[in-house]
């Protein structure tokens, strides 16, 4: 079986930052598994500004930051295309690639597997299942990797900052939200979004408010929100539903590690339940920066090479 | 163009399908007329997938004959079409009471119906086996032979065998008129017009319009909802048996049961309604299903829910099956086939297939070798395509590139999009689309336009 000193579980920031430092450090056996047939994690996807290193002010779209992440990564050993599926008994890792299955040992191995958001069935969204409904990962995928416009006046779910994130790529692909509608008193999202705004980009704040239904026939026509116990319908003809990120559970879920939530419990420096198994980036449950994430990364090499 | 079809089976759900498949292996000229895009359009889209014993049907009931009559023939054929198995077997649990003193009576019935191999479980006995399961259950009764089978993977199956037989399935073909002339039917549909010397209507919840285009019905379709809530992966290990409630007068209630994908699900709730088409899932049901859920399952509060569905049964005012051959009208009528039609379809067919015999002539004593037509699995427990390689598109559910394109090919492409996600069960699972949506209709897309 292969083993290696070093194996990291998502080739995002969080994962392809630890690699990098940790190859600077001195250690030489790591691998990086990333499923996707190209590393560089959420930002890949996010053909928006505002992605910087280390929190610094000059940002990149999504694209162009995955691109300055993948480059130093070239040193080290990285895997695409490969699916870490679950773990054996005893913890080594269970693989997916082209040419099948096959197990890997590791002296440490890294969580860096990211977030995604909670789909409309963990919310327990009713209606109609219809095409239109999609979360952010997909609208972005859609718009900025397809250039589709799959709706031209959908309303947005969720208030997270990730929601305006939705909202900068509707605007970019020339949709009119016709409003954003979150479960909070408040904005939860910085700077001239914030406390108290009725209207983001021209369409209505619905706040305390929650989706109860997705309605149309063939295609979104409405949705119906309740808000302090009246329910009304809003046209629109697409649902967008952002935020309430959790953690990339799948591969711990069952009981591999104790969690916290849906995240991993880990120590400060990183430690999960399992002696030989630690946890960085978004993975931790918080949607943070990608410059956050690798702040974080650059500590963990640290604290694995002390 | 004016071919003239033995039998006519208008729908293609589960029990059109599996008629389409007797009757063409019996050496009759068949074809589907269905008016979805794909088959499994109607109430077979959505449904809980549990093999029956028929240990609580109506005794004597035809129902219960075709429901044990097609558990048989799933076994007898289930490994030449490669359709798997999740033996789970079923505990009726009583979590009161009235409810415990009420199993005794089920017990009976299920030996009267032929099931023996019930058994009384006490609280100790019912602890073992279900660990996880509530301490406030106070027995159950076991009923060894209830299952969990692949509710899209099973009729896709029929539809091949039907074809690879000479059948024909033609979809998007609304059947709107019917004229009898000359010894035959002259059916209008969306895609022309299709004459046929014996029409068998399986338009399951539109089998009264249907049948009024031929005849004055006898029955009316009075759907009834059901719907679902679906666990994440980790749930299935929490849960061996299919856990059924004691019924009431009222209601049959609704069962938590592991799904044949690893999931574990609870529903179906019954609801009347006037739609035939939209199965609406509404927000304050799903709360209480997953509440219920919890309280049955309390290691289920640390679980995601990664699904939520619903299903339309084709019920009428009679709760048994409607099955009946009119010979002077060359018609077949199999309907309100209402909520155990996934189990009973196989005997359907061999019913139908008796009263065609009965009814419209001899059917060839010897038959030509069956001709078996395996589909991909697609059960979680069982060898499945990724496990040999391929490049992963949809990493919930591991789907492959590979399935998605076989998916669209063949003498049954997928018709459109909800079709290929239930021949591959790409972007089902738990990130619902976030990562994959967009590379799975693309793929598909492309396949399409690729092949024709
Ligand atoms: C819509 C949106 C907009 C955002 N906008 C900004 C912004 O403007 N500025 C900013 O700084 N940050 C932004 N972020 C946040 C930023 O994208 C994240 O902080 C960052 O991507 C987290 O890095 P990560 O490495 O922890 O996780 P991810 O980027 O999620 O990477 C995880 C990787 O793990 C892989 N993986 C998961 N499971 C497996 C497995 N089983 N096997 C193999 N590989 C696996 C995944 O494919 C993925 O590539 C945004 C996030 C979202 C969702
Ligand atoms: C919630 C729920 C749970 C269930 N659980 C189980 C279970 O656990 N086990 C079990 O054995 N059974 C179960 N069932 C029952 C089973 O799903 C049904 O009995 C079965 O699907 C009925 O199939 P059908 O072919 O008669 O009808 P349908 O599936 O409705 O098929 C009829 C087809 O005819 C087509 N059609 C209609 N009108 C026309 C027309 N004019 N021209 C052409 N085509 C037309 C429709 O599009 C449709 O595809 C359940 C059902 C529900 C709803």
């Amino acid at each position: 079986m292969e083993h290696h000193d070093v194996v990291i579980i998502g080739g995002g920031p969080a994962g392809l930052t630890l690699a990098c430092e940790l190859r600077e450090r001195g250690r030489k056996d790591v691998v990086v598994l990333e499923r996707e047939a190209q590393a560089g994690g959420i930002p890949r996807h996010c053909g928006h500004g505002g992605f910087g290193l280390y929190n610094s002010w000059r940002t990149h779209k999504g694209p162009t930051f995955a691109k300055l992440l993948r480059e130093p990564a070239r040193e080290i050993d990285l895997r695409t295309a490969t699916t870490v599926l679950n773990f054996t008994m005893s913890g080594n890792l269970r693989l997916h690639s082209a040419k099948g299955i096959q197990e890997m040992s590791a002296g440490t191995l890294v969580l860096a597997t990211g977030t995604r958001e909670a789909s409309r069935a963990a919310r327990l969204i009713g209606g109609n299942k219809l095409p239109g409904v999609m979360n952010t990962g997909e609208l972005q995928q859609r718009v900025y990797l397809n250039h589709e416009k799959p709706f031209s006046r959908p309303v947005i779910i969720g208030s997270e900052w990730v929601s305006f994130s939705s909202l900068l790529t509707c605007r970019h692909a020339g949709m009119r939200v016709q409003a954003m509608i979150t479960e909070e008193a408040s904005l939860d999202a910085p700077g001239i979004f914030g406390l108290g705004a009725r209207l983001v980009f021209g369409a209505p704040v619905l706040r305390k408010a929650k989706l109860r239904a997705i309605l149309g026939h063939k295609k979104v026509e409405a949705v119906e929100v309740e808000q302090g116990g009246t329910t009304k319908q809003i046209a629109c003809d697409g649902v967008i539903i952002s935020g309430k990120f959790r953690s990339e559970s799948a591969l711990y879920a069952d009981g591999f590690i104790e969690r916290e939530g849906w995240a991993p419990k880990v120590t400060e420096q990183f430690k999960t339940s399992r002696p030989n198994v630690l946890a960085v980036g978004n993975v931790l449950g918080h949607l943070e920066r990608a410059g956050t994430c690798m702040l974080q990364a650059r500590e963990l090499a640290k604290v694995m090479t002390a | 163009m004016s071919e003239r079809f033995d039998i006519a089976v208008i729908g293609c759900g589960v029990v059109g399908l599996a008629i389409l498949r007797r009757l063409a292996m019996s050496g009759l000229k068949a074809v589907a007329l269905e008016k979805g895009a794909d088959i499994l359009s109607g109430a077979s889209k959505g449904n809980s997938a549990l093999l029956h014993t028929g240990f609580d049907a109506p005794p004597k009931s035809l129902e219960l004959k075709c429901m044990q009559a097609g558990y048989a023939e799933y076994l007898d054929i289930r490994q030449n079409l490669n359709l798997p198995l999740l033996e789970t077997s079923a505990i009726i649990a009583a979590w009161n009471e009235e409810e415990k003193a009420k199993l005794e009576g089920i017990e009976k019935k299920a030996r009267a119906n032929g099931v023996n191999d019930v058994k009384q479980l006490s609280p100790t006995e019912l602890r073992i086996r279900e660990p996880q399961l509530s301490r406030n259950a106070l027995g159950g009764l076991l009923v060894p032979g209830e299952h969990v089978i692949d509710p899209w993977s099973a009729p896709l199956a029929y539809a091949h065998q039907a074809i690879a037989h000479g059948a024909k399935i033609i979809r998007k073909a609304e059947v709107t008129a019917a004229r009898f002339e000359k010894d035959a039917w002259h059916l209008t549909t969306a895609q022309g017009e299709v004459t046929a010397r014996i029409v068998i209507n399986a338009a399951g919840l539109y089998g009264d319009k249907v049948e009024a285009l031929a005849r004055t019905p006898s029955f009316e379709v009075k759907p009834r909802k059901g719907q679902f809530v679906v666990f994440d992966k980790p749930a299935a290990k929490l849960l061996r048996a299919i856990l059924l409630p004691v019924p009431t007068a009222r209601t049959k209630g609704v069962v938590l049961f592991r799904t044949i994908f690893g999931n574990l699900a609870i529903g179906p709730t019954a609801e009347e309604t006037d739609e035939r088409e939209n199965a609406t899932t509404d927000t304050a049901t799903l709360e209480k299903l997953k509440a219920r859920a919890i309280e049955m399952l309390p290691a289920l509060k640390d679980v995601d829910v990664t699904a939520l569905y619903a299903g339309l049964r084709p019920a009428t005012q009679q709760s048994e099956y409607i099955i009946e051959a009119d010979e002077k009208q060359n018609w077949i009528t199999a309907a309100g086939i209402r909520s155990t039609g996934l189990t009973g379809s196989l005997g359907i067919a061999q019913h139908v297939s008796a009263l065609y015999a009965k009814h419209f002539g001899k059917l060839p004593k010897k038959l030509p070798p069956p001709k078996w037509t395996p589909v991909p699995n697609l059960a979680e427990h069982a060898i499945r395509p990724y496990m040999k390689g391929g490049e992963i598109i949809c990493h919930c559910e591991w789907v492959t590139r590979g399935e998605i394109e076989a998916a669209t090919k063949g003498p049954l492409p997928a018709g459109d999009l909800a079709g290929l996600k239930r021949r591959t069960r790409a972007t089902m699972g738990r990130c619902q689309g976030f990562y994959c949506a967009q590379h799975v209709s693309a793929a598909f897309e492309k396949a399409k336009h690729g092949a024709s």
